[in-house]
């Protein structure tokens, strides 16, 4: 265990309360992307609303789905929620939405170092590897730790006028999700392009 | 070292002005307002990646693997704007996960154009390989694909299958076979 990392100065968080949060702040349909497994089951818990998007596998793919929302609609924000094991199998998005410079694209990184919905086994950065170092180092410079739920709301707040992505590192206890997504993709795809203004129900 | 614009086919050696493969593909790209562009780079696809990039209509940039291209057109789709992925053959492999659990169940009208390597004098022995699994991929999932081979064609099969993917709302894959780019060749 590196030692470093041990005396980072943040607070364990819960995902479901974090999600809460950022749910209550959100005033002009901002767009929020799930990840797969508890991030978007905490969203769907949170609240449904017509601009979430919750992913049912794809893995590794929150970021980048929030970013062709971004780069389609750069004048709405665009918040997109991911885990950090699946954040660790897509780490060149980082790369390339720091290439990008969508400034309507914020990153939430729910860090629990577990794959807890597997079974709670350890992710392989667990310990050793630094979330947002590793964003930091890919070009998002805009890339900090939440130090606790309040710190959390002034990160959030800070990113609805921000000029460049930013990412926002939050670290979470191993409690799994609050609720469990309706698992019927086209209807999700569907109520969310409703909910972006790009189509209209029949 | 020899590159595929100098090994054209026939076909494409008798084209002139704009009617180059790449040229049909960026204005059949252009025509169907098909903007966003994400790709991780081939030899073959360079003329067409470079026109693109020069082209302001289009936004083109690289990404670091196919399918973080088919999450980012998956998302600007939902938008309301339009994309296309480009990629060789053993990008196209790694798809499989991506297209069976985003692009197929939410319907994603997701266009890709997969520079063919593998076949007609390919030379490295894994890309051989990996090219026989990418239609058997895409028959499994009863992917709408067409391998292009001559240049008469290409404009009508990229166009009409650009529009059945938009109205279908499901994936297409146009495989780019080396009869018509002139494919990557061994040189030394």
């Amino acid at each position: 265990m590196n030692k470093d990392l041990d005396t980072r100065n943040t607070k364990v968080m819960n995902r479901f309360d974090i999600t809460s949060r950022l749910i209550a702040k959100l005033k002009h349909e901002e767009a929020v992307i799930g990840g797969i497994g508890n991030t978007n089951f905490d969203l769907w818990a949170a609240g449904h609303r017509p601009q979430n998007f919750y992913m049912l596998g794809s893995m590794g793919l929150a970021f980048p789905i929030a970013l062709g929302v971004a780069l389609a609609q750069p004048e709405r924000r665009v918040f997109a929620l991911e885990g950090d094991g699946s954040l660790l199998m897509q780490l060149g998005a980082l790369s390339t939405i720091a290439a990008l410079k969508p400034k309507n694209l914020i990153m939430i990184v729910m860090d629990n170092g577990i794959y807890q919905i597997t079974g709670a086994q350890p992710t392989p950065a667990a310990g050793v590897a630094d979330v947002v170092a590793i964003a930091a180092g890919s070009g998002l410079a805009n890339s900090a730790w939440a130090a606790d739920e309040e710190d959390f709301e002034r990160l959030v707040e800070e990113a609805m006028s921000a000029s460049e992505p930013r990412l926002i590192a939050v670290r979470i206890d191993d409690k799994p999700g609050v609720g469990t997504t309706r698992r019927d993709p086209v209807q999700i795809r569907e109520r969310f392009m409703h909910g972006l203004g790009v189509r209209e129900p029949l | 070292m020899a590159i595929a614009e100098q090994q054209a086919s026939p076909q494409a050696a008798q084209a002139s002005g704009d009617k180059t493969w790449h040229g049909i593909v960026l204005q059949t790209l252009k025509r169907n307002a098909i903007s966003l562009i994400p790709y991780v780079p081939d030899r073959v696809l360079t003329p067409l990646i470079k026109n693109l990039h020069a082209d302001p209509f289009f936004t083109t940039f690289a990404t670091a693997r196919e399918e973080e291209a088919v999450g980012v057109v998956a998302g600007a789709w939902m938008g309301g704007r339009r994309g296309a992925v480009l990629m060789q053959t053993s990008g196209f492999a790694t798809l499989a996960n991506v297209l069976a659990s985003l692009a197929v169940p939410y319907q994603i009208p997701l266009i890709m154009f997969v520079s063919e390597r593998g076949t007609l004098g390919e030379f490295n022995y894994g890309q051989s390989l990996v090219c026989r699994t990418m239609r058997p991929v895409l028959d499994s999932l009863a992917l709408e694909h067409h391998t292009i081979t001559r240049l008469d064609e290409l404009e009508f099969i990229a166009d009409r299958s650009i529009k059945q993917a938009v109205t279908t709302q499901a994936p297409v894959a146009l495989i780019l076979n080396p009869l018509l780019t002139g494919g990557k060749v061994f040189d030394k």
